[in-house]
C-alpha cells in the first residue's frame, strides 16, 4: 500500500499578531536533520522554533539505508527501536557482474552490537517518527508547517527571519540560526557562499516498486545487490535493496545525455523493471532521475548562523553517506550549542562543530566521489581498468576489494582534533564508542545506551574513578561507591575496551581521554575542560 | 596456462591507490595513456627484480587474455 501522505495542519503562529519573545534557536528546515537537532536539543533543556515550508514528510523515500552509529545517536534521542522495528536488517553485500556474483561483504560480522550495520527504512517513515516524537516536548519545541524563511540578518548577537505564511508575514529573533534546509539551501544561496565541486554526468533512475514476490528470487535473507554490467541493463550499473511494506529500491544507472524526464516516464520504467524482475506483478511507487553531486561548504559556521546537514555538504548516495554524515553532525552540534547557550562553555567550542564535521564530511565526499568514480568511468582508459578489474577479481582477492560499489557510512574518527587529549587504549581518542552487551541486575541493557548523552567517566573491571563536577561514573565489571555498575555478562566489553583502563565520553558517544586504572581529578578535569573548549591548550589550537 | 592466485596485498589502501591510478592518467589522450602504462609496467618490473615472480605474473595476467 502506497504511503498515506497526511498533511500536517498549518497554524498561525503568534508573530503574526505581535512581535514574538527572542527565540533561543530557530531550526530552518524540518528534514530528518532539522527535526533531530530540535530533539537534540530539547533533549538537553533547549527550546527550540522549527520552521518548514512544507506540510507533508519525505516526498518519495529518498533516503533508505541507516548505518548503525546513526541508529545509536536515534536511539539516544528515542527513535532508534521503533526504526529497527519497522525497517529491514542488512548487513551483507553482494557484487555481481553479469551473470556471476564476484565479491560479497558482511559489514558487521561480529556479534553484540545492539544495532545492526544497516536497516532500510524510507526517510518518509523516519521523519514520521521524528514528528511523532516531537510531540514529547510541546513546551520545548515549536514546529510550524508552512512557514518559509524567505530572509535573515545575522546582528552578530541575534538573527531576525522573515518568514512567510499562508496568511501573510512575520518576523522573529534568534539567539541561533541553524540552517537545515538541504542541499538547495536558500540560507547558503542569500549569503552568496560558494557551493561548487564535481557533478557526476551520469543520470541514474531511482525507483521503488511495491511486489509480493521478491526480486531478490528465494534469497532468505536481505541483502544489498549491485551489478557491475548486469544482463537485464548491458554496460551500466544497477542497485537493488528491500525496504519494509514489500518495497524494493532499484537505482538505474543512465546514459550522459539521458533525457531525465522522458526517462520517469512510466511507459520507459515499467520495461527497465520487468527486464529485472521478470513477469512477477509490481506497482510503481516513486520514480525520480538524479545527477548526483559531492559538494562541502569551505565553513559550516558563520556568525549566528550555522549549516547543518545537507545544507552544508551533499554527495553521491552509493554509501548511503547524506542522511548518516547529516545526524552525526547533530550529534556533534547538540551538545556543544547546549554548553554554550547554558553557559558552560565558550562560544568557539562552536567553531569545533566545523572543525571536525567538515573533516567527516571530507572523508564522506572521498568516499562517495571514488565510489561513483567507479561505477561510471569516463575515458577510454578507465572503462579498460575496471574491466580488467572485474575480469581478474572472478578469482584474484586484491581486485575483487578493488570492485568499489560504496563504501558504506562509516563514523569518522575525531583524533587529532582540539577536543580530544592524544593518548593510546585499545579503543582510542577520537574514536566513536563500540557497542557490547551489559547487564544491570536482572535487566539487559547496552554500553552505548548507557553510557552516550552526556560526559561519561567510564571504567572497566578494577579501576578507581574520581569525582569530578558534571561527570557521571560508570564502572562495568567492577564496582565502586557513587558509581553506576554493570556487569559485562559476554566479557566483549572488557575485550573491547582492556581491563583496567578508563575512558572519558563525550556527550556525543566519542572517546576525548583514555587514561590507566586510577586516574587522578586533575587529569580527568583538565580532559573535561580541554573537551569543552575551555583550556589555554585548546583555544591555541582552535585559533 | 598455470594461473598465481596471490594474497592481498593492496587492501586497506586499494581505493586510494585506485583513485592515484586513475589520476595519473587524467587529461591524457588514448595512446599517451596506453604509453603511460607501458612505462609503468617497466618501472614496476625494475621495482619487483626477481626474474622468476615477474615470470609468474606474465603468465597470470596472460591467462585472462581469452576470458
Ligand atoms: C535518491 C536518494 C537516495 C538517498 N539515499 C540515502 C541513504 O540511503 N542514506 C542516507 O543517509 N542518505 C541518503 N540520501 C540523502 C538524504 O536524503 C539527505 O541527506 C537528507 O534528506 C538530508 O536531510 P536534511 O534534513 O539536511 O535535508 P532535507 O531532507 O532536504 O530537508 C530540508 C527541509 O527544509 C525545508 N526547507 C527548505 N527551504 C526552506 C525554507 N526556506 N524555509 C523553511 N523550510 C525550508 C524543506 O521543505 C525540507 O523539509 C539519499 C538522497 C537521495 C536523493
Amino acid at each position: 500500500m502506497a504511503y498515506d501522505y497526511t498533511p500536517f495542519p498549518f497554524v498561525a503562529p503568534p508573530g503574526l499578531s505581535a512581535p514574538e519573545p527572542r527565540h533561543k534557536v530557530a531550526i530552518v528546515g524540518a528534514g530528518p536533520i532539522g527535526l533531530a537537532m530540535a530533539i537534540d536539543l530539547a533533549q538537553r533543556g533547549v527550546p527550540s522554533v522549527v520552521l518548514d515550508d512544507n506540510n507533508v514528510v519525505s516526498v518519495g523515500s529518498r533516503a533508505i539505508c541507516w548505518a548503525k552509529r546513526t541508529l545509536e545517536i536515534f536511539d539516544r534521542l528515542g527513535v532508534g527501536e521503533r526504526m529497527l522495528e519497522k525497517g529491514v536488517t542488512w548487513k551483507v553485500g553482494r557484487n555481481f557482474h553479469g551473470h556471476d556474483e564476484v565479491y560479497s561483504f558482511d559489514l558487521l560480522p561480529e556479534d553484540g552490537h545492539k544495532y545492526p550495520a544497516f536497516i532500510n527504512l524510507q526517510q518518509y517513515y523516519v521523519e514520521q517518527y521524528l514528528v511523532e516524537r516531537v510531540q514529547d516536548f510541546p513546551d520545548l519545541i515549536d514546529l510550524r508547517f508552512k512557514n518559509a524563511v524567505i530572509k535573515h540578518e545575522d546582528y552578530g548577537d541575534h538573527v531576525v527571519l522573515t518568514i512567510d505564511t499562508p496568511k501573510g508575514n512575520y518576523h522573529l529573533e534568534a539567539e541561533y540560526y541553524l540552517a537545515c534546509d538541504g542541499a538547495n539551501s536558500a540560507t547558503r544561496t542569500r549569503m552568496g557562499l560558494d557551493f561548487t565541486g564535481q557533478t557526476f554526468q551520469e543520470q541514474f533512475l531511482i525507483a521503488d516498486i511495491e511486489m509480493e514476490q521478491s526480486p531478490f528470487g528465494d534469497h532468505p535473507v536481505p541483502e544489498r545487490w549491485f551489478w557491475f554490467d548486469p544482463p537485464f541493463h548491458p554496460g551500466k550499473s544497477a542497485l537493488l535493496h528491500a525496504q519494509p511494506d514489500n518495497i524494493y529500491r532499484i537505482d538505474l544507472q543512465l546514459d550522459v545525455d539521458a533525457d531525465g524526464r522522458a526517462e520517469s516516464d512510466p511507459d520507459r520504467v515499467i520495461p527497465r523493471i520487468k527486464a529485472i524482475v521478470g513477469d512477477k506483478p509490481f506497482r510503481l511507487d516513486w520514480v525520480s532521475v538524479y545527477k548526483f553531486r559531492c559538494i562541502k561548504l569551505d565553513r559550516f559556521v558563520h556568525g549566528r548562523v550555522i549549516f547543518v546537514g545537507d545544507s552544508a555538504h551533499v554527495v553521491s548516495p552509493f554509501g548511503a553517506r547524506g542522511g548518516n554524515g547529516g545526524i552525526q553532525d547533530v550529534d556533534n552540534l547538540g551538545w556543544k550549542l547546549a554548553a554554550v547557550l547554558d553557559g558552560t562553555a565558550p562560544a568557539k567550542l562552536i567553531d569545533t562543530y566545523h572543525d571536525e564535521r567538515s573533516h567527516g564530511s571530507a572523508e564522506n565526499i572521498l568516499n562517495s566521489s571514488r565510489s561513483t568514480n567507479f561505477m561510471t568511468p569516463k575515458t577510454p582508459i578507465e572503462a579498460l581498468f575496471r574491466a580488467e578489474a572485474l575480469k581478474l577479481a572472478k578469482d584474484q582477492p586484491f581486485a575483487r576489494r578493488l570492485l568499489n560499489s560504496g563504501r558504506l557510512s562509516l563514523p569518522c574518527s575525531l583524533a587529532g582534533f582540539a577536543l580530544q587529549t592524544p593518548g593510546t587504549a585499545p579503543v582510542l581518542p577520537g574514536a566513536p564508542l563500540l557497542d557490547a552487551p551489559l547487564r544491570d541486575g536482572n535487566r539487559d541493557t547496552w554500553l552505548v545506551a548507557e553510557l552516550q548523552g552526556r560526559f561519561t567517566l567510564v571504567g572497566f573491571d578494577a579501576v578507581t574513578l574520581p569525582q569530578v563536577d558534571g561527570v557521571d561514573r560508570v564502572v562495568i565489571g567492577g564496582a565502586q561507591d557513587g558509581c553506576r555498575r554493570f556487569e559485562d555478562p559476554t566479557g566483549l566489553a572488557l575485550g573491547r575496551y582492556g581491563a583496567a583502563r578508563v575512558y572519558l565520553i563525550r556527550p556525543d558517544g566519542h572517546i576525548c581521554a583514555a587514561f590507566g586504572p586510577a586516574p587522578s581529578a586533575a587529569e580527568i578535569a583538565a580532559a573535561l575542560a580541554r573537551a569543552k573548549g575551555t583550556t589555554a591548550a585548546t583555544e591555541r589550537a582552535i585559533a | 596456462m598455470s594461473r598465481t592466485i596471490a594474497a592481498d596485498n593492496l587492501s586497506p589502501v586499494q581505493d586510494e591507490f585506485y583513485a592515484a591510478l586513475m589520476q595519473a592518467h587524467e587529461g591524457l589522450s588514448e595512446p599517451q595513456s596506453h604509453a603511460l602504462n607501458a612505462r609503468l609496467v617497466l618501472l614496476m618490473a625494475n621495482h619487483i627484480g626477481a626474474l622468476d615472480d615477474l615470470r609468474a605474473l606474465l603468465t597470470t595476467a596472460r591467462s585472462y587474455a581469452d576470458e
